[in-house]
């Protein structure tokens, strides 16, 4: 092969970090160095790497993306399309950087806190393997870190909206959430864009949950789909943690969800529930693992992938279950509905387990709409075009009837049947 | 009822039709009156189920001979839904399941489809809701059911139900009940029995398709028809059921 890579783009998103600000400590300051040094060490991967084998950077790569040093000065009206009403705090970064004028956070009840970074960041994401982490971790200088006291509640979320606005850019969000023991908080995080054109969006979430603590992240990507997405997402759970994942993927030409879950602790659980609806020439890649380090673990994964057009839906997702975690209970349905005859899926569960009194299952599905449930609809009277729309939203429906938040689950509903209408008659 | 002057509904002449390249219907003559119940019984395979889902237009079927007028149209020309706008009604076998659509939803999106084409007014939500609640009464259907997914969760007995509710909704002229029966215990089975007694007018036409004879002790047919490889092979009076009851098919096969 004479055309191999002649430069290492990672090496190109690199540049104009020098003018990028720093962060206030001296502690992050080191830690963006570490990565920096990795980030330099590492390459992108290719689709010669088992893990990126269905997905194909080459279309992020062809335009090059400058880091945005600075948040545009922006009005809250701005916003407004984007809020969510049941919210107690809202947390607003533009192309990355905190905009305190746009977030509201007087209204968190006591033993909630919203901190400047921490030197906590990066102990739950290492970025030593992952080019991607190592790259957000280099540009390390604000995130959005919510703490959570012992035994406190909070019913209502606490929305986090990473804002994108200038076309060519690359921001670098991040986010750090930590439940100590007995807490129970509920985060969003959300990406959107004002500017229709390409950007990057290189994005960290750590989260901790202590013992008996309660965790629910609800992750809405809703970015234009010109524009690229690559999330990373850590999760580590203490003994009888509770964590709740609810990921909708409907933005992005081409985006990326690796979620990573630990159960450090004994009789921890998780329910991780994903979404990703997809036309045109969409591409979303979801790739977690599920790590059952201790006993007693329970796990339950669904993830669901409706896919229109041109695009294509990636998922692969491990269940480890390690020497000793015996008594673990986990399953995984990956049920995938194909639109078009150019759609495409690609799905591979996989089960690594070394204990031997454990209960796993998994199972995967790609189908299209059944012709006799499309038949049923029209027989009472349904148009062909509204029988697809309501069976394809049925089939998004348990995902997105998990969430815990009315508003979000409406505008999900509205959306996808207006997709499913729109989308049928073109 | 049977009266002498009724208008014809549905009249089938020398249909035949096949799914998948296999011939499933070989020459049907059948012909339904205003006011009219008409059982069609038979064996399994007997092919009672391909016709009944292919007057509703279930587009697995091919029909390669006859043709099929409903009031005087060419009923095969019509898409399913333009046949249900049109008036006519399948009772399901198997109704579908529909995770994350509310029955009351899809109830009132099928109602008010079928009375916009047929020139009437839609109702509002709450409206629909007074409307439905009044209808569910009559079959003994506890309004529960209509906060709940379409059918999912819904006994067998339930899904045949929502059936028969729907049926009253969308007020066919040519309701076709497709093994109504099945799954239903006696109570259940006096209840819907009662609601398509209650429903049926001397302007409409009730065509039950069936395994057993115990739904007709409640829906009392003026036509008895045995179907069998795809024909019907006889047909007689509400004592042909009792007969069949009593017999079997085999005679009648030997018979034909």
């Amino acid at each position: 092969m004479s055309e191999l890579i002649q430069r290492n783009p990672l090496a190109d998103l690199l540049q104009g970090r020098a003018q990028y600000p720093e962060p206030a400590s001296d502690g992050l300051k080191q830690l963006r160095a570490r990565a920096l040094e990795r980030a330099n060490a590492l390459t992108v991967p290719t689709t010669r790497d088992e893990d990126w084998r269905f997905t194909d950077l080459a279309p992020l790569f062809k335009s090059s993306y400058q880091p945005v040093r600075d948040a545009l000065a922006m009005d809250v009206s701005q916003m407004t399309q984007f809020l969510v009403p049941e919210a107690v705090a809202r947390l607003v970064f533009v192309d990355g950087h905190y905009a305190p004028v746009l977030s509201r956070v007087t209204d968190l009840p006591k033993g909630f806190s919203i901190g400047r970074p921490t030197d906590a960041l990066g102990s739950i994401a290492p970025f030593e393997s992952d080019p991607f982490v190592a790259l957000n971790t280099s540009f390390l200088r604000d995130a959005a870190v919510i703490r959570a006291d012992r035994n406190v509640e909070c019913a209502a979320p606490i929305h986090v909206l990473f804002v994108s606005t200038q076309q060519g850019g690359a921001s670098y969000p991040r986010m750090f959430v930590s439940a100590a023991t007995g807490a129970r908080v509920t985060v969003i995080e959300d990406h959107v864009s004002l500017t229709p054109g390409a950007v990057l969006v290189d994005v960290v979430t750590e989260i901790e949950v202590d013992s008996n603590a309660c965790v629910c992240h609800i992750k809405l990507q809703r970015q234009p789909t010109t524009q690229f997405h690559i999330g990373h997402l850590s999760v580590r759970l203490a003994q009888d943690a509770h964590f709740a994942s609810h990921s909708v993927t409907l933005g992005a030409r081409l985006s990326r969800n690796n979620l990573h879950v630990s159960q450090m602790g004994t009789g921890a659980q998780c329910t991780l529930g994903g979404l990703a609806l997809l036309n045109g020439r969409q591409h979303a890649d979801t790739h977690s693992t599920m790590d059952h380090a201790q006993p007693h673990g329970q796990s339950e994964q669904m993830h669901r992938c409706i896919v229109d057009g041109a695009a294509r839906a990636v998922f692969s997702g491990k269940i480890f279950v390690r020497a000793g975690a015996q008594r673990t209970n986990a399953s995984q349905q990956s049920r995938n509905l194909l639109l078009s005859e150019r759609a495409r899926v690609d799905t591979k569960p996989q089960l690594e387990i070394y204990a031997d009194d454990v209960k796993c299952a998994h199972g995967a599905t790609v189908g299209q709409l059944e012709a006799d449930e499309l038949f049923y609809l029209r027989s009472r009277g349904l148009s062909e075009l509204v029988a697809r729309s309501l069976l394809t939203y049925a089939f998004a429906a348990e995902v997105i009837e998990r969430i815990p938040v009315k508003s979000i689950v409406q505008r999900l509903e509205d959306d996808i049947l207006q997709r499913t209408l729109v989308g049928a008659s073109a | 009822m049977i009266a002498g002057d009724a208008s014809t509904l549905l009249e089938v002449r020398g249909l035949t039709a096949s799914v998948a390249g296999v011939p499933i219907l070989k020459g049907i003559d059948f012909t339904v009156k205003a006011g009219e119940v008409h059982a069609i019984m038979g064996p399994n395979g007997s092919g009672k189920s391909t016709f009944s889902k292919l007057l509703a237009g279930h587009p697995a079927y091919t029909v390669s001979a006859g043709e099929v007028l409903f009031q005087g149209a060419n009923l095969l020309d019509l898409e399913p839904e333009e046949r249900a706008r049109a008036g006519v009604f399948l009772g399901f076998q198997y109704p579908v399941e529909i995770p994350g659509v509310t029955n009351a939803s899809f109830l009132r999106m099928a109602y008010n489809t079928v009375q916009t084409a047929r020139g009437k007014d839609e109702l509002d939500p709450l409206e629909f809701d007074d409307f439905v609640r009044g209808t569910m009464k009559l079959l003994e259907m506890d309004p529960v059911f209509l906060d709940r997914s379409v059918n999912v969760g819904f006994s067998g007995g339930e899904k045949k139900r929502n059936e028969v509710l729907q049926m009253a909704l969308l007020e066919p002229k040519l309701a076709i009940l497709d093994e109504t029966d099945s799954g239903l215990d006696i109570d259940a089975l006096r209840i819907v029995a009662h609601g398509v007694n209650a429903l049926h007018t001397k302007d409409n036409a009730v065509v039950l398709v069936t395994h057993y004879q115990r739904l007709l002790n409640y829906i009392v047919p003026d036509y008895v028809h045995v179907m069998e490889g795809g024909r019907i092979v006889k047909t007689g009076g509400k004592e042909l059921a009792q007969e069949l009851e009593a017999r079997g098919y085999d005679w009648i096969a030997k018979a034909a």
